[in-house]
């Protein structure tokens, strides 16, 4: 297959450099244990470092737009309030190598990251086969590591500070060994978890209040209607119960769906289930995006429910698509000729006629307009088409039809925001605010300041994440965990015992 | 779930004779008898058959799968290819009802089933071939199946022992109304349901057409030929995955061996329609990545609109860069120059991350760069019409496919006028092709349309053979008709028309 792994970010030229690349940063840990000099060091070796971190800020898709939004301010804020007392200071940033590694030591949740790859306790080849790619802060991607235990991945990251990585499927061999083998087919993906990634991208053409990278309150929304959509057909038709929604960092969302029985799926049934959600087919020129036959296929029928409501508002009022001229788009997708005259004659007269009206208007001049009953019924089926178009989830399918795609794990950083990928709980997706995710710099922060006033009273040792803000995420996280592996418990006993044992004894 | 393993053979049939004696003993299994037309293929052929039946069975079957091969290549509708198959069955396959009462019923189920098997052996060997096979395979089941008289389908499937839940009555009344939805039925009539794991429908669950509840798919009775159609592909592939495995122990090497290579050779001939001839044109000088604007001229819908969307944009989406950089790999523009073109065209876009993210996927086009097969194979082949009708449709933003087929047909006719298509009449019969989705019929009339007085020149001339006028079935074979074409009176080595630039070299 020509490039079924993540396509656009193997930026690695090959495996040679790749390596040399990866002894150089081996070998830096010990250099960089003397705090913040990195920026300023004078030897050529680590300026070069440094030049290449500004770099990556740069070139991760559009993210040079990220940074006219959000992300700084959050930086500027708490970095100048702050003294700076281990790590930071008013020079570091979130891809700075001291607040990485900080953040892999502290932060990183990697023991439930373990148990949630792993489905149990006591390590096994769930977790030890398991293809991790890293992205490493000079842009080098390394992929097929592996690592038998939590504790082994947690000292890559921490020597290596990735600036990212991504998980991919287990294999049928521990994918380090994978080029002594005798037979190269007896390598080959078994098992991964279904997962999604929604991306505000597929919805440039639609969305009026950013563009590119940035993102805002009201483009989130289109966010929140596809997990909506989405989650309850995957739990409702397919039967799934472990699904993990998670912010991608900076404006969009993955989904995995752990079930044994989803992450078993041959490519042919990923393909399947992507088709199912699929709605949007076309191009650009491709004209009406829409097409379904009528009546609604159950779940169309209820994803349109779902979505109605978030059309007045969140389309209607809030992205205004058919401003001005726009609204000719508008036009082409209503059928009936005499009607779209009328339309088109009203909306000449008062350009600047906002959205809702228009959309009200269709209804208005309909009665006039359209006098058959089967005219009428076509329009109410081409309204609900629209509707579906403005508002149904844009799934980048590829990543779901491919067993073997790789997907950027939970809880990393993104690398252009510095927010961390944190879980969405779908029950309360509409309280979610990606505005709100905490940043690397701002955990930290808070590790330092709860230390500064409770370090006394402390009894039993507290891991750093509970007294950041990310408590809540990795709180959920832990029960999310805690649920798989004790449905792993009930159905995989054969397994255990084969691989001798019963984890459980261990407690 | 236990079902009976179908891929092992049962002790009693495994030879349990010393190999000595073997030769005198008399074989216990050597007739099968055949109830139905229809073969799930579950159980291997025991009796002896010549060498020349071997072969002749082989093609005999080896014809009827390329011919359905060609219509899938030409957008045939299942009627069209029903109808035009059924000669080409009777002819080479013939295979009648028990209702028939013919004396030859035997035999023909016989022939069958043998040369199957004998297909089997000879295309297991690579993932490739097998899945092809497994395609049309399925395709010819799928034929027969709706062709077989409905009884005797009804009887075969019965034997299947599928393990169908019917659904209760209870149920069916409960979900009435998604049911009726799902499966697009107008009338309420009593429709029979099956409830099955979806995993077992992924077809009718991609294409929406089952009611899915909690992991169930809940099939209409009419859907069964999809059932038993995906199960008969499953028991097909795991099949041919054995075969594959127990194939370098076939102890056997003089007799079969160059019957089954020859097989399989022939077999892969008709995909690989794009010979690296394609790429050396007499007369057409070494392209360089300036060359490409003037030549686009000559380029297939599909490219002019891959690159005149790149002019436009600066920018090309993933999968319509793939499309277009094997297109120009195809048309013999080197690795090195395909990096500046795509370079020089990307006009808005930092060095940097231009090297970082683009080089790298164009240097693993031409198999400069990735694993060991890639670089051994120089890459992937540049696609033909049939890959790219039968990839995905485009998404938002992107602009890879077949613009007959992924384009409104006003936006299409805006396109054909653009590149200079005025003719109303062609225009006219276009937009019929394209209804009745035959894309590729549609491209090619556009072609002759396009080159219509050269064609006929070299008609007259007689220069030109029926083969080398042929039907395109690939964006590169139409490229180097069409630069031919214009090219006529440049004798055999020619500059290429426009402005080329001072960098190009002569091509001895």
């Amino acid at each position: 297959m020509p490039h079924s792994i993540t396509p656009d970010s193997t930026p690695a030229d090959d495996s040679s450099r790749t390596i040399s690349q990866v002894d150089t940063i081996k070998s830096e840990p010990d250099t960089q244990t003397q705090d913040i000099s990195m920026a300023d060091a004078p030897s050529p070796a680590e300026a070069d470092e440094t030049k290449v971190n500004l770099e990556d800020l740069f070139d991760d898709e559009d993210s040079d737009q990220e940074f006219a939004s959000s992300a700084p301010q959050f930086k500027s804020e708490e970095e100048a309030s702050q003294p700076a007392p281990i790590k930071i200071t008013s020079k570091s940033t979130f891809s700075d190598p001291d607040i990485m590694r900080a953040f892999y030591q502290r932060l990183f949740p990697f023991r439930y990251l373990f148990q949630w790859l792993n489905h149990s306790a006591t390590p096994s080849n769930d977790f030890a086969h398991r293809e991790f790619a890293f992205t490493l802060p000079n842009d080098a991607y390394l992929r097929y590591q592996s690592f038998p235990t939590a504790d082994l991945l947690r000292k890559q990251c921490v020597q290596q500070i990735p600036s990212r990585f991504e998980i991919g499927p287990v294999y049928s061999t521990n994918p380090r060994d994978r080029k002594s083998l005798r037979k190269a087919s007896t390598f080959r993906p078994l098992t991964k978890e279904l997962v999604f990634d929604i991306d505000m991208t597929d919805y440039d053409d639609i969305r009026t209040c950013c563009t590119g990278a940035s993102i805002c309150h009201k483009c989130w929304a289109f966010i929140t209607m596809a997990i909506k959509v989405i989650d309850v057909a995957l739990r409702d038709d397919f039967g799934f119960k472990h699904i993990l929604w998670v912010y991608s960092g900076r404006r969009g969302a993955h989904a995995w769906v752990c079930d044994k029985r989803a992450r078993e799926m041959d490519d042919a049934k990923r393909r399947a289930v992507a088709g199912y959600l699929e709605l949007l087919k076309g191009g650009d020129q491709g004209g009406k995006k829409v097409n379904v036959r009528r009546p609604l296929h159950p779940h169309l029928d209820r994803s349109l429910n779902i979505l109605k409501e978030h059309f007045q508002t969140s389309i209607l009022l809030e992205q205004d698509p058919w401003a001005e001229e726009k609204c000719e788009h508008l036009l082409n997708l209503l059928p009936d000729a005499t009607l779209k005259a009328a339309l088109q004659k009203k909306w000449d007269s008062s350009p600047s006629r906002p959205s809702a009206s228009k959309w009200s208007d269709i209804d208005t001049l309909a009665k006039s307009a359209l006098s058959t009953s089967k005219a009428s019924k076509e329009l109410l089926e081409a309204k609900q088409d629209i509707v579906l178009e403005y508002t149904y989830p844009r799934l980048d399918a590829e990543v779901s039809k491919k067993l073997n795609h790789l997907l950027k794990s939970p809880f990393v950083i993104h690398p252009g925001t510095g927010r961390v990928c944190v879980p969405i709980d779908p029950r309360k997706v509409e309280e979610f605010d990606p505005l709100g995710v905490p940043t690397v710099t701002q955990l930290l922060n808070e590790i330092d300041e709860w230390e500064g006033e409770e370090v006394k009273k402390g009894e039993k040792k507290m891991q750093d994440w509970e007294k950041t803000s990310l408590k809540p995420y990795v709180d959920f996280f832990r029960v999310f965990v805690a649920g798989l592996v004790k449905e792993e418990k009930k159905t995989g006993i054969k397994r255990e015992r084969e691989e001798g044992g019963d984890p459980m004894e261990l407690f | 779930m236990n079902r009976h393993d179908y891929s092992r053979v049962d002790a009693k049939r495994r030879a349990n004779i010393s190999h000595n004696k073997k030769q005198f003993a008399k074989a216990e299994f050597q007739q099968q008898k055949y109830d139905y037309r229809l073969n799930y293929y579950d159980v291997p052929p025991t009796a002896e058959i010549t060498l020349e039946e071997f072969e002749t069975w082989a093609i005999n079957r080896l014809k009827v799968l390329s011919e359905l091969e060609a219509c899938s290549f030409r957008n045939r509708s299942p009627e069209e290819t029903a109808e035009y198959m059924t000669s080409i069955l009777n002819k080479h396959l013939p295979l009648r009802s028990n209702s028939s009462r013919s004396q030859s019923l035997q035999e023909e189920r016989k022939k069958d089933h043998y040369s199957h098997f004998i297909l089997r052996l000879a295309f297991s060997s690579t993932e490739d071939l097998r899945r092809r096979f497994s395609r049309l395979e399925t395709m010819l089941f799928r034929l027969r199946f709706k062709s077989d008289d409905l009884k005797e389908r009804k009887d075969f499937v019965n034997t299947l022992n599928l393990e169908w839940e019917e659904v209760g009555d209870e149920e069916k009344a409960e979900f009435r109304k998604d049911l009726a939805a799902a499966g697009n039925i107008k009338k309420e009539d009593d429709q029979e349901w099956f409830k099955v794991d979806w995993e077992r429908v992924p077809e009718l669950v991609e294409q929406r057409r089952v009611f899915l509840k909690r992991g169930k798919a809940y099939v209409p009775q009419r859907e069964q030929l999809s059932l038993v159609v995906a199960e008969y592909t499953k028991r097909l592939d795991e099949a041919l995955e054995l075969t594959s495995r127990a194939i370098p122990r076939l102890d056997e090497d003089d007799r079969l061996a160059p019957i089954l290579a020859h097989l399989s050779q022939s077999f892969t001939a008709p995909d690989a329609a794009y010979t690296s001839s394609d790429a050396s044109i007499d007369g057409l000088s070494t392209i360089t990545a300036g060359a490409i604007d003037s030549l686009a001229s000559n380029f297939p819908l599909c490219m002019q609109n891959l690159h005149s969307t790149l002019r436009a944009n600066s920018h090309l989406k993933h999968y319509g860069r793939l499309q277009y950089t094997l297109f120009l790999k195809g048309i013999g523009l080197s690795l090195e120059e395909c990096i500046i073109f795509w370079r020089r065209s990307f006009k808005l876009m930092t060095d940097d991350k231009f090297q970082k993210e683009y080089k790298y996927n164009i240097r693993h086009s031409y198999g400069d760069v990735g694993g060991d097969s890639n670089r051994r194979g120089r890459g992937y082949t540049p696609y033909s019409c049939q890959k790219i009708l039968t990839e995905p449709l485009p998404g938002p933003g992107q602009m890879h496919g077949c613009p007959y087929r992924t384009f409104t047909q006003d936006n299409l006719i805006t396109m054909l006028q653009r590149t200079g298509i005025n003719d109303r009449d062609l225009l006219k019969t276009v937009k019929e092709d394209v209804t009745k989705q035959r894309y590729h019929v549609a491209c090619n009339r556009v072609f002759e349309h396009a080159h219509k007085r050269e064609i006929k020149k070299v008609k007259d001339d007689g220069t030109w053979g029926a083969n080398d006028l042929d039907t395109i079935v690939h964006p590169n074979t139409y490229f180097k008709r069409s630069w031919l074409l214009k090219h006529l009176g440049d004798g055999n080595v020619g500059v290429v028309g426009g402005g080329t630039g001072p960098g190009d070299r002569m091509e001895e």
